[in-house]
């Protein structure tokens, strides 16, 4: 079977593979974009796009590695993930490993002490499932989506509160790139994110496709 | 870390310029075989920083062949059709990697260890 026509379903069945954050660290944001959310994004992302296959892709606040091992399943050329979490990035390497992935490479570092010059345009797409920020560190998503725009030679995929929507558009103007909405999703994020009693609470996500076109 | 990631790092300590390229101590390489892409390397060369390429690959060789790279200096023209050329950059930009060792800005001479494979680019604030 040829890779790059993989099906959804199989994808996802994929994905459910990959192992998550063994201890996951409350202030890092670290809980894992769900198989099924990362196989739509990734999918999408191919078919409709085309920005995957052949693509040399940066996967921003990578974690253990889910969107990039993805994305390197459809064939993108090269991918290479960012994380400030060292546990995180060992977690990722065995993924790669069992996974028999030999195109993916990452990198240790704090996304947001990153200077506008690093790897400026280095990359044809940027995949990430960023932190959103909690009370302590509000907007660190868009902290993310600006070195991710500066990175890109051609487009950003990002998952951000459907409630921010509007501050988002306002930032993706005020920056000059153009900004879709692909899909609402509902999330459920891990209670400990929000205070909650409950033990996961759903959130409403927007998946975004920005690009300079 | 691979040579195709080396090629778009810089340094990023305060007060540095350009940052670019970091020089690479390789006290461990590991060489990977990966599929060649001849679309994809001959889409890439002119992306990259080609004379940073050579460089790394001089360095980087020399633990791992006990002798220098031959990447030639200098592109030459109708490259994207040398089968034999494209697969020696493929083979430098993908399968050679730094397992252990450092990256060391070129300005502030600030040292980013790699081990793993992961060069770790944080900076430790309490020993600059
Ligand atoms: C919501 S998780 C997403 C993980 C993974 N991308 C996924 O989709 O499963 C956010 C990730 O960002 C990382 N992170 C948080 N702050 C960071 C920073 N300042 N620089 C780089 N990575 C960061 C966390 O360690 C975590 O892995």
């Amino acid at each position: 079977m040829c890779l790059q026509d993989m099906k959804l379903k199989e994808l996802e069945g994929c994905l459910q593979q990959v192992d998550v954050f063994e201890s996951p660290k409350l202030l890092l944001e670290q809980y894992p974009t769900r198989p099924h959310i990362a196989a739509c994004m990734l999918y999408t992302i191919h078919n409709t796009f085309g920005d995957i296959e052949d693509k040399v892709i940066a996967d921003l606040g990578c974690g253990c590695g889910v969107l990039s091992i993805g994305a390197a399943m459809l064939g993108a050329g090269f991918c290479i993930g960012f994380d400030i979490d060292e546990d995180a990035l060992d977690t990722f390497r065995t993924n790669s490993e069992e996974f028999e992935l030999s195109n993916i490479d990452l990198v240790q570092c704090d996304i947001c002490s990153m200077a506008p010059t690093n790897l400026e345009k280095s990359v044809d797409t940027v995949i990430m499932n960023p932190p959103f920020g909690t009370k302590h560190n509000k907007g660190m998503d868009m902290k993310f989506l600006k070195t991710a725009l500066q990175m890109a030679r051609t487009s950003v995929y990002s998952l951000h509160k459907t409630s921010t929507r509007e501050h988002v558009q306002k930032k993706a103007a005020d920056w000059k790139v153009k900004m879709e909405v692909i899909a609402e999703l509902r999330y459920d994020l891990p209670a400990t994110y929000k205070f909650h009693k409950k033990k996961s609470v759903d959130i409403e996500v927007d998946f975004i496709r920005f690009s300079f076109d | 870390m691979k040579l195709l990631t080396h090629n778009m790092l810089r340094s990023h300590v305060s007060g540095v310029t350009r940052g670019f390229p970091l020089i690479i101590r390789a006290d461990e390489v590991k060489l990977n075989s990966v599929d060649f892409n001849r679309e994809f390397v001959a889409r890439m060369i002119p992306k990259l920083e080609w004379e940073a390429l050579v460089q790394s690959a001089e360095s980087v060789s020399i633990t791992y062949l006990g002798h220098g790279s031959d990447l030639p200096r200098e592109l030459a023209s109708g490259y994207e059709n040398d089968e034999e050329f494209l697969k020696k950059v493929h083979h430098v930009l993908l399968e050679v990697e730094v397992m252990e060792g450092a990256l060391q800005c070129p300005e502030s001479g600030t040292e980013f260890p790699i081990n793993r494979g992961i060069p770790n680019m944080l900076i430790n604030e309490e020993e600059s």
